[in-house]
């Protein structure tokens, strides 16, 4: 019986790739095993093997095509004594179907599952409202939120020599989410330094330089790995300065993915925004558009004090319009209202915020405008552009994916309490992810993060229209 | 256990020199010091222990809050080191750190006001014992968590190999110190990338209580770095010449581009690990055989007497040099005022280049 080759995701967040080149043609025999195609991902060009042994019997996607979805049926193999004429009994999709499995060099994670189980729903282009940051009439252009933070470090390094940039896979490797891609090339292995896996190590190291007055970009492959180093962050990096009666200031930044990607469970899902905005010290930035990535991250470079900048997964590959400048730079500190309403006041940051615009469209429809306000910094964090929008709806919502206990969320809310009790006409509800470690499972997975529903659902509470 | 022993039982014998047995060079002979090296060895670290004692008194009498750790017994380590190093080095230290800064040419009256809180301290009273800077004596701190100096002062090699500055660190730590796991992390990158730095390791023998056999499977500290190929000598810590020629050694090791250097310095310290501390895990015997024939001020006193380099008037003339700073120091540490209220919220933040225009 037929078997389809299925594209394979390639990475745990990818949901669709480049069918590059078939390396096999139709009627050639292949074995398990057998390098069968070039897959391109934003990530990586990948090469997939065969599972399974046979003919290749019809190839069902041209080499050079362009976003194919992950698990389209891309060739078919038969058996001995089949040919092309059996393909049309072939089963759709059932068991017999076989993804086929892809290597990729030193891979840094699995290649695995299915993007479907990534429950964040894709940025909506709603992007264009007016931006006080950026002047009127400022071309823009598409971009990714991977190739943001790429050319922000990259302006940033050409600027100064003190800037550099280091972690583990930045260089020669190109970035184990392709973040610093390039940036060997351009720089070379002075000013681009792959690290051992030594978090501790390496954040401390990168702290004494910053000391010492370099501006160091550390990587971190994921904010998980980075509690490892907690102790360098906040007692040497934060603490400094004030301990040092403002003698030594620490100007480093820490970057990287921060928060859940798609099923890669509890070790490697965690939001840290909650805990590092908790410190006197740091800044902490989490933007959700390329553009907030681009300026904010240069921001951050420029900075003299340490600054947290947490990135997501799954946003890398999202695309925004950023302004095309030759210096485009975004204040830290600033909240941005992403979507003016009167309704409700939904406050998110990072990737929070596709669930909180996706419900704002979704609760405009249903007669209910809503402010929606991105804070893009933590700390220190714009309370005013949040209590000034309570003052004027009344109500509020608060979006993030950590955990609610200590949230940020949790935070806003007793803000509001000192500074707007008299505005709130209803209680503000916190929408957080679950209070529990992040399961691998795809349905609890889901469960586990917050939805849009749920936030729908927390306006119409808020407004009394349930 | 038997080497470190040896090492400061039989002193400058060369029969005992401990080196990691690898790579590293031998311990080289104690440096023959010049008059005015002698000289400047016996003020500096006269200046160290006076200090300690007038912190030990002022604790006592609840001047100094806190966590207070004397450096009393071990100034030869840093005045020796520090004779050995150019303009520009950079050092830093852990929390038993008072000596480090005298000896980098910090002003006593600075550092005793930081101990008691004051506004004229080097932190302007918001560091304390454990947590002093100095950009200017490229002192990096007084750092209060054990052993997160050691990545920290491989940062600052990190940036003097990136400058190409021809500077070397001096990162500083104990005994109780080199079990940590980023030491070995920073000794990893450090031999990995050539990075111009020193780890002095200043075996006093215990870590807080904990005498370094009860704490180390290998006790012998200078052979820590065998795995990452770093070179290693055991060095008697109490002989100010020892440590300096030691200290020369690595300095140029470290400045000709050939990666770090691992000092053992086996030295010894009088007091407890803090002030709260009675020591009760080491005999008085134990302490008293250290001071009366390993002192590391009575040796260089000796032989400047010996030599006739200096006269008893000109020794004393010395101390009573030494007894006016640390009296000075210490009047200004009481009188001059805690910080302003305001001081609260200041420095939490550094001034955006664009806020401060």
């Amino acid at each position: 019986m037929p078997i389809e080759i299925l594209m394979p995701a390639l990475s745990p967040t990818m949901e669709e790739g480049k069918l590059a080149k078939w390396t096999v043609k139709e009627g050639d025999t292949i074995s398990a095993g057998d390098v069968i195609a070039e897959i391109e991902t934003d990530k990586a060009t990948m090469e997939v093997e065969a599972v399974d042994e046979g003919k290749i019997g019809k190839i069902l996607i041209e080499e050079g095509t362009d976003g194919v979805k992950v698990n389209t049926p891309i060739a078919v193999i038969v058996a001995d004594g089949e040919d092309a004429s059996d393909i049309q009994s072939a089963p759709s999709t059932n068991g017999a179907s076989a993804p086929a499995s892809a290597k990729e060099d030193s891979a840094p994670e699995p290649a695995a599952e299915k993007k479907e189980a990534a429950p964040v729903p894709a940025a909506p282009k709603v992007e264009a409202a007016e931006d006080p940051d950026i002047p009127e009439g400022t071309e823009m252009v598409d971009m990714t939120v991977r190739e943001a933070l790429r050319d922000a470090m990259a302006e940033e390094m050409r600027a100064s020599d003190d800037v550099f940039v280091m972690g583990e896979e930045v260089a020669e490797y190109q970035g184990a989410y392709k973040i610093t891609q390039g940036l060997l090339d351009e720089f070379g292995p002075r000013r681009v330094i792959d690290t051992p896996i030594t978090e501790h190590g390496f954040a401390g190291l990168g702290v004494g330089a910053a000391f010492a007055g370099l501006r160091p970009i550390v990587e971190f492959m994921t904010f998980n790995f980075a509690m490892q180093a907690m102790d360098q962050i906040i007692n040497s990096a934060a603490k400094t300065l004030y301990m040092a009666g403002g003698q030594m200031g620490c100007p480093i930044v820490f970057r990287g993915p921060n928060g859940a990607a798609a099923r890669v469970a509890a070790q490697h899902s965690q939001d840290y925004a909650s805990w590092y905005s908790h410190i006197p010290g740091l800044k902490v930035v989490m933007p959700y558009s390329a553009a907030d990535a681009k300026g904010l991250l240069k921001s951050a470079i420029r900075d003299p004090n340490p600054v947290i900048f947490l990135e997501n997964e799954i946003l890398y590959g999202q695309t925004f319009q950023v302004p095309k400048l030759d210096d485009f730079t975004i204040p830290i500190g600033k909240a941005r209202i992403a979507r003016k309403g009167d309704g409700a006041t939904i406050v998110s940051f990072g990737i929070g915020m596709t669930y909180a615009l996706k419900a704002a469209e979704e609760l405009a429809g249903e007669g209910i405008d809503c402010e929606v306000i991105d804070l893009r910094t933590l700390r220190p964090m714009d309370i005013d552009t949040v209590i000034a929008s309570v003052k004027k709806t009344g109500r509020c919502v608060t979006v993030e994916e950590g955990w609610p206990q200590n949230s940020i969320g949790s935070d806003i809310s007793a803000r509001l309490m000192e500074n707007a009790f008299d505005y709130l006409d209803a209680p503000v509800i916190r929408i957080a992810g679950k209070d529990v470690p992040m399961p691998y499972a795809a349905n609890l997975e889901k469960l586990a993060l917050p939805s849009v529903a749920e936030v729908v659902a927390a306006v119409k509470k808020v407004a009394y229209a349930d | 256990m038997a080497g470190t022993k040896a090492a400061s039982k039989r002193g400058r014998s060369r029969t005992s020199k401990k080196t990691d047995s690898s790579n590293a060079p031998a311990t080289p002979d104690p440096k023959e010091f010049s008059k005015e090296q002698e000289l400047e060895a016996y003020r500096e670290m006269l200046l160290i222990r006076r200090f300690e004692e007038k912190a030990g008194q002022l604790y006592g009498m609840g001047l100094i809050g806190g966590f207070c750790h004397l450096y009393i017994g071990q100034e030869a380590v840093v005045v020796g080191m520090q004779m050995a190093l150019e303009d520009g080095d950079q050092v830093i230290t852990g929390y038993r750190d008072h000596g480090h800064m005298l000896a980098t040419g910090m002003e006593a009256r600075g550092v005793m006001a930081e101990l008691t809180g004051r506004q004229g301290g080097y932190s302007r009273g918001k560091g304390g014992s454990m947590h002093m800077f100095s950009k200017e004596k490229e002192f990096y701190g007084g750092h209060g968590i054990v052993a997160a100096q050691v990545p920290l002062g491989t940062g600052l090699a990190f940036a003097n190999k990136y400058r190409d500055n021809g500077k070397v660190s001096v990162a500083y730590f104990g005994d109780g110190a080199v079990n940590q796991g980023q030491v070995y992390e920073s000794f990893n990158m450090a031999k990995l990338w050539h990075l111009p730095v020193i780890y002095v390791i200043e075996n006093n023998k215990y870590g807080m209580g904990t005498s370094v056999t009860r704490a180390s499977a290998v006790t012998e500290l200078c052979r820590r770095g065998q795995s990452f190929d770093i070179p290693g000598i055991q060095v008697d810590g109490m002989d100010a010449r020892a440590v300096n020629a030691a200290g020369e050694l690595a300095a140029e090791h470290a400045r000709g581009g050939s990666g770090p250097m691992i000092l053992e310095m086996v030295t010894y310290r009088y007091r407890g690990h803090s002030m709260s501390d009675p020591a009760k895990y080491r005999s008085k015997e134990e302490v008293q055989k250290m001071r009366s024939e390993h002192d590391p001020i009575e040796q260089v006193k000796n032989r400047l007497l010996e030599k006739k380099w200096a006269s008893e008037d000109e020794i004393k003339a010395i101390d009573k040099e030494v007894r006016e700073i640390v009296n000075d120091a210490a009047e200004f540490a009481q009188s001059d005022p805690e910080p302003d209220p305001s001081e609260l919220w200041t420095d939490v933040y550094r001034e955006t280049a664009e806020a401060a225009e």
